[in-house]
């Protein structure tokens, strides 16, 4: 077990070297672009040009350009964007770190749960009119944008509704720490939530229905009955456990993905400074420095992700353990 | 008497129209009894078996007819009754046993779930009790073998672990869909050695349904012979092997391999194949493929008659 979680740790760290080095190519070593005249903004004086290629190894071989970089990243976390001003790239994103986290595991709680308890419901009822409406309400759900639903649930909350008993609690946009403030920074991310989460809920629902529904046509399932039990553990200690496989493969990949910076569209509608608000600035400017960082941190979370999912899986599927 | 089958038809509507899946099956059961139930593919065997075990699900099956279990009716029993009665009065094993017990779950908790569905006795009882059903189904090592999952086990073993779950409550009568089909020779032989004991030791009553004339040849006390969903003879082990008399079952037994004597250079085959349940022909089903056919075939169905060893053809019932 030590043994598999090391190699996997192995792995990860591959891939991820993978990753950096194809990222540092893509934007470092793109023929015909200059990095330094990048790094260094409009209109930047010949001495910052210098100091940029200087700074950054632009007049030595790529892997020193690489290897200055990284070192620059990770080790001593000065990197630097001249585009803004000479802002740190690293504490930037440290900083916009746990804006994204709480918008994206609140959702995460909020759309595994719902979405289990409606392909519970919807696999349990099915052809129903229950079943009928819940799948419409999901597909709905998948339909809206969320930039769309975002902008209209703020118009509604922020202004519209806001001085009517139902959502005067709804504070002004923006993000409040934690550790300062815990009822603000639950207040302001309600509706953020619930705007990230409805899109999953609708996917998650429906593929969670189809899984248990074709779990239900197995043998085992027609074995349990013969055993007596009741419909209602049938369905939640046989054919929901073995569902859940797929659910998690999807969750792995949607998380990582979310906290790497794809709830952007989300960040931006509510005034939350996460990193997909970040990243997208960066590339809005052509920020090379803060690219990289954010790109590392981004495929850092994606990758983490997949390997929790992987143990998970381990954990829900006894096949996949080998002695 | 433990079960009484009574004129059960079941259908299912189809986009093809009604499909009629078994029609008028009629058969007794004594208390401790093997019942062999043969015939092919599509000949109602297993339906009419689900149909006694109340485990038909499919909103568009009609079942009809009567279903006795010790005197009890079973069709239109509400669900929750009928519920107690399976896995604790009325087991079954399946055909597949690579597929029959959930995956995720080890054996002992599969087995013990059952007996705590039925039984009101803590956690640790239920699996002391699992522990003595696996040794009693011969696993060398059963306390091991409780926290096997089920991929972990070859199929003979996992068919052992099924039959021990279904043995768990100590049911009356036990129904076996096919059990040794997926197994190989060997593995098989020893399945159905264990049929017979638990029969001896459990006094479970047994309908055991196969399509291997040598199975039954080996098990059963009764044999019930299906064609296209109705049953075409019906008789005691001896009476049917030394005298078969209806044309189907004749066929049957003349596709097996003699051991002894003179080797024919191919087995007979029955011409033909299975009726589609969907376009029954006129009259007597087994008429197009059966030598013997001639004009009362083909206008009516013939019916099984009574006694013992009755069978349903005109041919006999003329003779």
């Amino acid at each position: 077990m030590i043994y598999a979680i090391l190699r996997r740790f192995g792995q990860m760290l591959f891939v991820m070297f993978g990753i950096s080095v194809i990222v540092f190519l893509i934007f470092f070593a793109t023929p015909g672009a200059d990095p330094a005249a990048r790094i260094a903004g409009r209109n930047a004086s010949p001495e910052v040009l210098d100091a940029v290629r200087h700074s950054f190894g632009f007049d030595r071989p790529l892997y020193v350009q690489y290897v200055k970089m990284m070192e620059k990243i990770f080790v001593t976390g000065d990197l630097t964007s001249f585009v803004n001003r000479g802002w740190k790239v690293v504490p930037a994103v440290m900083d916009s770190i746990p804006v994204t986290l709480s918008l994206v595991f609140g959702a995460a709680i909020l759309w595994v749960v719902v979405s289990i308890v409606i392909g519970i419901v919807a696999a349990a009822t099915r052809d129903s009119w229950l079943d009928k409406l819940l799948m419409a309400l999901g597909l709905l759900g998948i339909s809206m944008p969320v930039y769309w639903l975002g902008e209209v649930m703020n118009l509604i909350t922020q202004s519209r509704y806001h001085d009517s008993w139902a959502f005067s609690w709804v504070p002004p946009l923006g993000y409040k720490n934690l550790s300062d403030d815990p009822k603000g920074w639950f207040l302001t991310l309600v509706i953020p939530w619930i705007t990230l989460a409805i899109l999953y809920i609708g996917i998650y629902g429906r593929v969670l229905r189809a899984a248990i529904i074709e779990s239900l046509q197995e043998d085992y399932i027609r074995t349990a009955r013969a055993k007596g039990l009741s419909e209602t553990r049938i369905l939640l200690r046989h054919a929901l456990r073995t569902s859940l496989i797929a659910f998690v493969t999807l969750f792995g990949l949607d998380f990582g993905a979310l906290v790497g910076g794809s709830a952007l569209l989300t960040e931006v509608v509510f005034g939350l400074h996460g990193i997909g608000k970040l990243t997208y600035d960066a590339l809005q400017n052509l920020d090379l420095p803060m690219i990289m960082a954010t790109v590392m941190y981004a495929s850092m979370f994606v990758v983490v992700a997949n390997a929790v999912v992987d143990f998970v899986y381990i954990l829900l599927d006894p096949r996949l353990r080998t002695s | 008497m433990i079960l009484s089958v009574r004129d059960l038809s079941v259908s299912f509507r189809t986009n093809d129209g009604l499909v009629r899946a078994i029609d008028g099956v009629s058969f007794d059961l004594e208390e401790s009894e093997i019942l062999g139930v043969v015939g092919e593919s599509g000949s109602g065997k297993t339906v009419s078996l689900l149909a006694v075990m109340g485990l038909i699900t499919d909103p568009n099956a009609t079942i009809e007819g009567s279903i006795r279990y010790k005197g009890r009716e079973l069709v239109g029993l509400p669900p929750r009754e009928l519920r107690r009665l399976r896995g604790n009065e009325i087991a079954m094993i399946f055909q597949d046993p690579m597929t029959a017990l959930t995956p995720v779950y080890t054996i002992g908790w599969q087995i013990a779930e059952q007996i705590r569905a039925h039984r009101n006795i803590s956690k640790a009882k239920a699996l002391e009790r699992v522990e003595e059903l696996l040794a009693e189904v011969n696993f060398p090592n059963p306390h091991e073998a409780m926290s096997r999952y089920p991929h972990q086990l070859s199929g003979g073993m996992r068919q052992r672990a099924v039959i021990a779950m279904a043995l768990s409550c100590n049911p009356a009568l036990l129904v076996a869909d096919e059990p040794t089909t997926a197994l190989d020779v060997t593995v098989q032989a020893g399945i159905l050695d264990l049929v017979r004991k638990l029969r001896a030791t459990h006094k479970s009553a047994v309908v055991f349904i196969t399509h291997d004339m040598g199975v039954v040849s080996e098990l059963a006390d009764r044999v019930m012979v299906m064609y296209a969903g109705r049953v075409v003879e019906r008789g005691s082990r001896m009476e049917l092997f030394s005298d078969p008399r209806h044309p189907y079952t004749r066929a049957l037994l003349g596709s097996i391999p003699p051991l002894t004597g003179e080797k024919p250079c191919r087995l007979p085959a029955i011409p033909g194949s299975p009726p589609s349940l969907l376009r029954l022909p006129q009259g007597c089903a087994f008429g197009p493929r059966c030598p013997a056919h001639y004009e009362p075939c083909v206008t009516g169905k013939p019916d099984l008659g009574s006694g013992t060893h009755a069978v349903a053809c005109f041919r006999v019932a003329q003779a």
